[in-house]
């Protein structure tokens, strides 16, 4: 369903997730892949690492020079060491649990690691994002990676300490490894805090490739009728757009050359491949866009394929909206797989299979096809309304 | 190439004459690209907005910003869904989803500060949060005393479960044999110690992560926040032990209650904490168990978060209060003080969140 409607998600990724806004817009969302996460998460370490070690030093420095100048008072150059003690030690615990609390409450909603890696934490509910969920996932990364990585670290320096350090690795790697296991590529503090981690997208308004067409007078000559649009659909519609604005020569050309040899043109000259495929794509995109407002869309070729045949054949194979009515959705979806399987055994048993049910006579071998094909074009206008 | 730079120098100067014109009427017979000229205006206007909220430079929004930020919201999630259905300019599509997706996060994102927040969390959310995990709270209570009760009777039993139950930690003079004086000393006496700022702080920063733990580890279905509240009273059975064998019980519960009924209580919350987690885990009900553990999770945090604020205070106690205090009934009233406090503070302080003050 979502392949016919939306032919802008690419196929067969499986971290599209669709969240429906309170004004019932469906937002689409792709969730961070893991590898995004782990380098977030590496990044995070290293700043937490460098602020901790800028911290210390900069204590150390200021606390030396403070303790130096009053050294004739020991009770004050004490009570100065442990102020500075105390600063250190709240500085630590600030870092190790208030760096992504803060950042994460930002209006950005991501560490800065998750910004450099474009990404960022979301409610999983599609509600707003509060405090609790950030705290809550927050303080789950304490158990997940801090306390046994500071548990391997201490045993690995005592020596003697090989199953406790076996069990922390093993630990660590049950979190570290969580996020494999769900489809969500939760952690086990997103899963407590019901929150996920979407990408973020941030993208410019690049112009489009149809205002850029300024046809120079010589390659005004590109007008293409009905039947030299037909052949392509949304699909191939978005290709094109994405060959022109790569403006890679070779693949213009080539694309210049598959659709000429499919439309019946001869190839446009050197150096003119790319007028052309602008010409075709603003007159591509308006054929498809008056079709869409007419509410026929054609998702790719294979779809335009089958209009164009329908259009052509005509009264062929009609049926009533009764011989329509006996399938849904599920239906349409499978024949529509069959079709692009195009494998004759498969065909015909479904050809008789439909034709049992509505009670017609099985056309002959070699007018399936176009019967399937008929079947399938009408019974999908009629589920679209 | 070359044509395709002339193009653009043409277009960039506007005066290419008939071709221009051609593609101007071009332009317009596209009834999708007039569709975005005519809105792009307010697109920009939004991810100018949007943009300014996200890198926290607020003071560069006028106020017709904010008032207009959720109307160009629906505007453009409005535009957007109307693209979907007119326009295959592929660029414009993905950029509209962009553009709503981030408004929508800055429209519906955490809109409170974190010290609004604060207020609020002060304010009743935290003692609303600990009141519903009640049962949580009991259950930690009764395993707490159980634990201690089998520290004690351990003990009793055999003095060595002393050293066991005991880590290195406290067990440097106070051992089993010890002699009252040696015992007293550690109780009374310290109010000339030094470093009492530092050995708080250290307390505060141990402590926090022990409770920490004991909430995270709820995530396993509660059982190991149970055992670690198991140890840490059962140690605490044990030194009770030892000091009645001296004579010094009260002394040392006096001793232990300055700050200890603020950080038991907390060690008792964060455990509690947890274990409501590993309760809506291990029963979630009708519901599946990752709303389950999602629904719980936020709930404990809140209390959490107040846990990590009970351990600030009971580290400041601890550092200094009872070095100060250097008398029982002094240490009695303000342990008992703190815990009453406590106590009125979950349990009786029940405002709601609409300003309707209860009892």
């Amino acid at each position: 369903m979502t392949a016919a409607t939306n032919p802008l998600r690419k196929p067969g990724s499986d971290r599209e997730r669709v969240l429906i806004t309170p004004e019932g817009i469906a937002l689409p969302l792709t969730l961070a892949s893991r590898g995004t996460r782990f380098g977030a998460l590496l990044l995070d370490l290293m700043i937490i690492g460098l602020l901790i070690l800028a911290t210390t030093l900069g204590l150390l420095f200021i606390g030396g020079e403070a303790v130096s100048s009053i050294e004739y008072n020991p009770t004050a150059a004490g009570r100065a060491l442990q102020f500075f003690a105390v600063l250190w030690l709240a500085a630590m615990f600030l870092f190790r649990n208030a760096y992504f609390l803060f950042f994460e409450l930002g209006p950005r909603g991501a560490t800065l690691g998750k910004r450099m890696t474009g990404i960022r934490i979301a409610a999983r509910d599609g509600g707003r994002l509060s405090a609790e969920m950030v705290i809550a996932r927050n303080l789950l990364r304490d158990i997940e990676l801090f306390l046994p990585l500071v548990f391997i670290a201490s045993a690995s320096g005592g020596g003697d300490m090989g199953a406790a350090s076996l069990a922390a690795t093993a630990w660590f790697l049950l979190f570290a490894l969580f996020p494999c296991f769900n489809k969500d590529r939760l952690r086990a503090g997103d899963l407590i805090a019901g929150t996920w981690v979407v990408e973020a997208p941030k993208r410019a308004l690049e112009p489009t490739m149809s205002a850029v067409a300024t046809p120079s007078p010589a390659d005004h000559a590109y007008k293409f009728g009905d039947t030299e649009l037909a052949p392509y659909g949304e699909y191939e519609l978005q290709t094109l757009e994405r060959v022109l604005r790569e403006n890679r020569r070779e693949a213009l050309a080539s694309v210049a050359e598959a659709i000429c040899t499919k439309i019946g043109w001869t190839a446009p000259g050197e150096g003119h491949e790319r007028a052309f495929l602008e010409a075709y794509y603003t007159q591509l995109r308006a054929h498809l866009e008056i079709g869409m407002r007419f509410g026929t869309r054609k998702a790719d070729k294979f779809e335009a394929g089958l209009v164009a045949k329908s259009a052509a054949a005509g009264t062929a194979f009609r049926f009533t909206a009764a011989e329509l009515a006996v399938y849904g959705q599920a239906q349409l979806d499978s024949l529509e797989r069959v079709l692009r399987e195009s494998q004759g055994a498969t065909m015909s048993t479904v050809a008789e299979a439909i034709a049992r049910k509505i009670g017609r006579e099985l056309p002959d071998t070699a007018r399936q096809r176009a019967f399937l094909e008929a079947y399938y074009t009408q019974l999908k206008t009629r589920l679209r309304r | 190439m070359a044509t395709t730079f002339t193009q653009n120098i043409r277009g960039l100067f506007g005066g290419g004459g008939a071709a221009t014109q051609d593609a101007a009427i071009e332009t317009a017979a596209l009834r999708s690209d007039r569709f975005r000229q005519e809105r792009e205006s307010d697109w920009k206007r939004l991810e100018t907005i949007v943009g300014r909220m996200e890198s926290r430079r607020l003071g560069k929004l006028s106020d017709q910003d904010v008032l207009d930020l959720p109307v160009l919201y629906r505007t453009v999630a409005s535009s957007l869904s109307i693209a979907r259905e007119t326009s295959l300019d592929a660029a414009t599509l993905r950029y509209l989803e962009a553009l709503v997706q981030r408004a929508w996060f800055q429209v519906y994102g955490p809109r409170v500060g974190l010290w609004r927040w604060f207020l609020g969390f002060l304010g009743g959310r935290w003692s609303a949060a600990v009141r519903e995990i009640w049962l949580d709270v009991l259950i930690a209570l009764a395993v707490m005393v159980a634990g201690t009760l089998v520290g004690w009777l351990l003990v009793a039993s055999d003095p060595e479960w002393y050293h066991a139950l005991v880590g290195g930690q406290f067990a440097d003079t106070r051992v089993p044999g010890a002699s009252r004086e040696v015992l007293r000393a550690t109780l009374f006496g310290q109010s000339e110690q030094s470093g009492m700022s530092v050995f708080a702080t250290y307390l505060f920063s141990n402590n926090a992560q022990v409770a920490i733990l004991a909430f995270a580890l709820g995530f396993a279905f509660g059982i190991p926040s149970l055992m670690l509240l198991i140890q840490n009273t059962g140690m605490l059975g044990a030194m009770l032990w030892l000091f009645n064998g001296q004579g010094l019980l009260v002394d040392f519960i006096a001793w232990l209650s300055i700050h200890g009924t603020t950080e038991l209580f907390a060690i008792l919350l964060a455990g509690a904490a947890g274990l409501h987690i590993g309760r809506a885990m291990a029963f979630p009900g009708k519901r599946s168990i990752l709303e389950a553990a999602a629904e719980a999770g936020r709930r404990a945090s809140t209390v959490m978060a107040g846990v990590v604020l009970m351990l600030v205070v009971a580290a400041i106690l601890e550092g200094f209060a009872r070095q100060l205090v250097d008398h029982t009934p002094g240490r009695f009233a303000v342990g008992g003080f703190m815990l009453v406090f406590w106590l009125v503070y979950f349990f009786a302080f029940r405002r709601k969140p609409q300003g309707a003050a209860g009892a």
